[in-house]
């Protein structure tokens, strides 16, 4: 979890390099993000081989469509998130329903849980991904590196009382990936793929 | 016992309610947790919420693939560009130090400090003995740097050098001088600007480097054409990223053949030239029979490099200008690619590299002597 945002102004130049058709640009984006998206992709198809499929279609729909990306609206790893969730979850009902429908174990209400689960993970990713930077920092630092808030606070370089407030709106915002949607759809619906 | 122990922390409701996201992550003092779990027996709200912050610290999980396959790379890339060919493509002979510096940057990835701190032995020959530098993960990253920055400065981009001045401008004291005017050893940070300059030669070939690649990049003592220098500096990217792999103790993979095969064809392509200084100064077989015109066919030998990215390359024996030729092979030598890279690199002895060979003692013996030559540090 990278604890700074990229400055808006390199997503822009992104966009604008890889609409004029330039290859090193599509190597700096998958050097910069490429670890993200197969992670994301890799929590909700499960398999390895399957995420490598979705992190190839990721890259794909961007360098095809670069235009379908709007600097204006949110950063790129933000959007580049949703896509992804978007991707791996179409993935895995189409996967599952190909599995279901060779004789495969399992019925169809399996099949729904099984999308719905991979649902609420891609939401959550999706959330902790384009939540303030700050808020992921906190999170990342309490959750992942075993600091409490009070360390959390001096490594930050805040007050203790912002470090609290920022775990709890932190875990606020990702609880609300329970919050019922359509099944396979990450929130912010937006943009192609 | 109870003598000692301090009363319940009591702490207001407002308090309670900011703590419950580090209760949940169970990221306050025992103290405080005990507090906020008291409260939630007697308030409602702060229960659902407690709740529902404890069921989303089970959605946090880290990224599971940290070590993507570096082959992934590759592979994405070129299904995006056979989907949309692109209008600014990354010249061929950019392609390995594309993938070369990638592959390295990958595996710096995941290091904390003890990593990056590592020591590190430098390895290369000069005057026909092994020689080696001590320095550490970060220094290698530093030397990347400096040297990457001769192409850098051929290509009309800042020089990563900064204010700080080489005696001369050749790798080694360049990189000398970097390490002399920081004041501290390199630490980590060095890994961005080295990242942040390897993209940028990349973009700036794709557009100014473009067709020939015939630029030419001063090393202080000779010069390469762009295309050439772009091959070096993916060779010693790769050795150097081996040689700290091996200090942090991490498997690493040679480049892929294609790649391989062009760094192998750039050192058969030096190697007369070298034959031909080392005879200069009295470190080859002087030439006893044919002086050679130049396009003419000479004494030649056959390296034949095999697996994944070999082949057959004829070395012209004794003279730069001649021709290699099947006619008058005089020798025949057959190794590994990477054993071949590794012998150029410094990092194999002539004496005790892994090859199979026929013919001509003399003329196998200058050139593996040769090879090693090239390697610097």
């Amino acid at each position: 979890m990278p604890t700074t945002d990229v400055p808006p102004r390199w997503d822009r130049r992104m966009q604008q390099r890889l609409a004029r058709g330039e290859a090193a640009a599509l190597g700096e984006l998958y050097d910069r993000f490429a670890s993200l998206v197969h992670g994301l992709a890799h929590r909700v198809v499960g398999d390895e081989h399957a995420a490598d499929a979705v992190t190839r279609d990721v890259f794909a729909h961007v360098w095809e469509h670069p235009g379908s990306y709007d600097p204006a609206q949110e950063p790129l790893r933000t959007w580049l998130a949703e896509l992804t969730s978007r991707l791996a979850v179409r993935r895995l009902r189409t996967t599952e329903t190909a599995a279901l429908a060779r004789g495969g174990p399992g019925t169809t209400e399996d099949l729904e849980r099984t999308v719905r689960h991979a649902s609420v993970a891609a939401r959550a990713d999706y959330i902790v991904q384009s939540m303030p930077a700050p808020l992921r920092a906190a999170l990342e630092l309490a959750y992942f590196q075993r600091r409490d808030y009070r360390q959390t606070a001096a490594d930050l370089g805040v007050t203790d009382d912002e470090a609290r407030r920022r775990l709890r709106l932190g875990l606020q915002l990702l609880a609300t990936a329970h919050d019922t949607g359509a099944p396979g759809e990450p929130p912010g619906i937006g943009g192609a793929a | 016992m109870s003598e000692h122990r301090a009363g319940p922390l009591v702490l207001e409701h407002h308090v309670l309610k900011s703590l419950l996201g580090a209760w949940a992550l169970a990221a306050c003092a025992q103290a405080e947790a005990d507090a906020v779990e008291e409260h939630l027996g007697a308030c409602g709200p702060c229960a659902d919420e407690a709740l529902r912050l404890r069921e989303a610290v089970g959605l946090l999980q880290r990224p599971e693939s940290l070590d993507l396959d570096p082959g992934l790379r590759t592979r994405v890339l070129e299904s995006c560009l056979e989907r949309r060919p692109p209008r600014v493509p990354v010249p061929e002979w950019a392609a390995a130090y594309d993938a070369e510096t990638a592959r390295l940057d990958a595996l710096l990835q995941d290091f904390g400090d003890s990593e990056w701190h590592a020591p590190v032995r430098l390895r290369w020959y000069e005057s026909d003995e092994a020689s080696s530098r001590r320095t550490t993960v970060a220094g290698v990253i530093a030397h990347l740097l400096t040297v990457d920055g001769l192409v850098a400065v051929a290509l009309g981009l800042d020089d990563p050098l900064g204010d700080a001045t080489a005696a001369r401008p050749t790798p080694s004291d360049r990189t000398e001088a970097y390490w002399r005017a920081a004041r501290f050893p390199p630490t980590r940070s060095v890994r961005a600007p080295w990242r942040e300059q390897s993209h940028d030669l990349v973009r700036t070939v794709s557009f100014t480097g473009g067709g020939t690649g015939r630029l030419p990049v001063s090393y202080g003592d000779y010069e390469l054409p762009l295309h050439d220098a772009m091959l070096d500096r993916a060779f010693e990217c790769w050795v150097h990223a081996e040689d700290i792999a091996e200090a942090v103790d991490y498997p690493y993979d040679p480049p892929s053949g294609r790649h391989l095969h062009r760094i192998v064809d750039l050192a058969a392509r030096m190697l007369p030239a070298v034959l031909e200084h080392r005879r200069l100064h009295g470190l080859a077989s002087p030439v006893e029979r044919h002086l050679v015109a130049a396009g003419e066919p000479g004494r030649s030998l056959r390296l034949e490099i095999e697996g994944s990215g070999g082949g057959e390359w004829l070395i012209p024996l004794d003279s730069p200008a001649a021709k290699g030729s099947a006619e008058h092979e005089v020798a025949h030598v057959a190794l590994d690619g990477a054993e071949f890279c590794r012998l150029a690199a410094g990092h194999v002895s002539p004496r005790e590299a892994a090859v199979g060979q026929v013919g001509d003692r003399d003329a196998i013996r200058d050139v593996l002597f040769a090879a090693a030559s090239m390697s610097r540090m």
